[in-house]
């Protein structure tokens, strides 16, 4: 008796368990979220990339009724950190493509047009096809312009061909990039790496393909027929002193010769010479049999010849004129920058657009809510530095040239570790797209 | 990182795996351990016998964990650098133990409920 009494008994605690256990996972589902702000406001945004799709959907998801419309002309949407991964052989090219299209709210629309002409004056911007499109609040994110053109001698056909490399000219280029690198570590001979002396993209990305060739080259017993040289553009390998220390530590360690202040000029893939400019302006000729071509980087033509860029400063090379700390155009307080064609030192990297992103959303909001914004961006910059398969160094910094650890204490920002490998490998894709959505 | 809330991680799992997929392992996940709380509570005992081949299970869990990892990372036990990534590794390792073990023990309660009082 007691028996069939006790049974139903602990089977209801099991159901009350299994009950509870539910009402734990909806209470995590739906965090509260604060009040719309309601706005007629037209917000147009240059570039469908990481941080014009990030900060679309916050955007979306705090304003209702505002007219959100963004214009890019490409279909695809590339991932570039991936571009690392797929030119070391380790992911394929359709790794880093998705289309521009899939991450977009619903409530904003795409202009699939690149902007041809920006009057900040009128609030205006011309796509491609001449529609006119007025403004309210202008976000400038079209990220940067690979200036290959700049490189005498050189045509992207030639990547993938007689060791000449691209990893920043796209996935199937990295991809391309992979086989000459893969081919270099079997046959051996001398590999040439380097920077643009301008402004760029993911500063720590040259260095990286450096140790990632070397890697390759002691995996496959090849080391001792392999010659590796990394050309500097200016006194330092990285902009930020105490990382710059560390990577010629380990370029020393691993046997990677270093040059200073060289800058590449020309290339000759006939006779396989690489022309270097010193801070003389002298010129210095060395051969290769494996290189990774890294142009000049500027702000999109589009930008150049309006009137948003600085002048006096990054001459040539166009970036934005925004405050450093809020993104807000000086001159035209209803234009921002934001990602790597903003007007601010260091920054160019997708975690920094994290972290620009929220601050972008935070001042417009709040000017149409009649408040003041009041998040500010410290230059957060991150890159992880890989240092071989297997091992990188999770390297965080701001604009004062300050590691800003994530997790001080426990993943050491200058030391090799398998965790921060991890990282670049599982979590930044997933953390990347997690961004796009606006949710990270 | 800036912001890692509950919510982020969970936003960063579903990318990871692919929407469909993580929450159908995150179900998979919770209906063993609902399955394991329901035979104890169902025993009224932990069985002996069953924990047992449930804890001789879990060095393989914790191996077969830790090589999973490392091999979607093209990665090795040579790229251990730090303190952390051994406590990494241990806490991968644990994660297989456990798993393996409460797997065992449900699966055996569930095919042999009465094999033993
Ligand atoms: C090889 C490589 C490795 C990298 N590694 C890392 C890393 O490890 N970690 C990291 O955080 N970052 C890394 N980055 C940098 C990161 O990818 C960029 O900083 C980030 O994508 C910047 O985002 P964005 O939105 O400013 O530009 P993008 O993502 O480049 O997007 C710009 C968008 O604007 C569009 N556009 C261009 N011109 C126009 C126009 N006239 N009108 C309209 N639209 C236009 C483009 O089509 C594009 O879709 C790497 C980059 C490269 C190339």
């Amino acid at each position: 008796m007691t028996r069939r009494h006790d049974i139903p008994a602990t089977r209801r605690a099991f159901l009350g368990l299994a009950g509870g256990a539910a009402a734990l996972g909806l209470a995590g589902g739906a965090p509260a979220r604060a009040a719309k702000v309601a706005t007629r406001a037209r917000i147009v945004i240059l570039g469908a990339g990481a941080a014009g799709t990030a900060l679309a959907n916050r955007l979306a998801e705090r304003l209702e009724g505002a007219q959100i419309t963004l214009l890019d002309g490409r279909a695809e949407h590339w991932y570039q950190p991936g571009f690392t991964l797929i030119a070391a052989g380790l992911k394929p090219a359709s790794y880093s493509v998705s289309r521009t299209s899939d991450w977009l709210p619903a409530s904003a629309s795409l202009i699939a047009e690149a902007a041809a002409e920006i009057d900040p004056e009128a609030k205006v911007v011309t796509t491609a096809s001449g529609t006119r499109v007025p403004y309210d609040f202008l976000v400038v994110a079209t990220g940067l312009t690979l200036d290959w053109d700049a490189i005498e001698g050189f045509s992207l056909d030639l990547v993938g061909k007689d060791g000449i490399g691209a990893v920043y000219a796209g996935p199937d280029y990295a991809a391309k990039t992979w086989a000459e690198m893969d081919r270099f570590t079997d046959s051996g001979g001398r590999a040439v790496f380097f920077r643009p002396a301008t402004e760029m993209k993911c500063a720590g990305a040259p260095l990286k393909y450096a140790f990632l060739t070397e890697d390759y080259a002691t995996r496959k017993g090849t080391r001792g027929k392999v010659d590796i040289t990394y050309f500097a553009q200016s006194k330092s390998l990285f902009g930020v002193p105490i990382v710059a220390e560390k990577v010629r530590m380990l370029f020393e360690e691993r046997g990677i010769g270093t040059e200073y202040s060289h800058v590449m000029k020309a290339i000759d893939p006939g006779r396989k010479i690489i022309t270097f400019t010193d801070a003389d302006g002298l010129e210095h000729e060395t051969d290769y049999d494996f290189t990774n071509v890294i142009p000049p980087m500027r702000a999109p033509e589009v930008v150049r010849n309006s009137p948003l860029p600085w002048s006096g400063k990054w001459e040539g090379e166009g970036w934005v004129e925004v405050d450093p700390q809020t993104l807000r155009h000086n001159r035209y307080p209803e234009v921002f920058a934001v990602g790597d064609v903003a007007g601010v030192p260091k920054g160019k990297t997708a975690a920094s657009v994290k972290w620009q992103v929220p601050v972008v959303e935070d001042r417009i909001v709040a000017q149409l809510a009649g408040q003041e914004g009041t998040e500010v961006y410290d230059g957060y910059t991150s890159c992880p530095l890989i240092t071989r398969i297997g091992r990188a160094m999770l390297i965080e910094f701001d604009y004062h040239n300050n590691l800003v650890p994530s997790f001080p204490g426990l993943i050491a920002p200058l030391e090799e570790l398998w965790i921060s490998w991890l990282m670049k490998e599982v979590a930044l894709k997933a953390t990347y797209n997690a961004m796009l959505r606006g949710k990270a | 990182m800036k912001e890692l809330t509950f919510e982020t991680l969970i936003a960063v799992f579903e990318e990871m795996f692919g929407r469909g997929l993580f929450w159908a392992l995150a179900i998979v996940a919770g209906i063993i351990t609902l399955g394991y709380f329901y035979v104890l509570v169902r025993d009224r005992a932990v069985s002996w016998r069953k924990f047992l081949l449930a804890q001789i299970s879990m060095p393989f869990g914790a191996i077969a964990a830790v090589l999973f990892v490392q091999w979607v990372t093209n990665s090795g036990f040579r790229d251990i650098g730090g303190p952390v990534d051994a406590i990494v590794l241990l806490m991968v390792a644990t994660a297989g133990a456990i798993g393996i073990a409460v797997l065992t023990y449900t699966v055996e309660s569930l095919i042999w409920p009465k094999k033993e009082a």
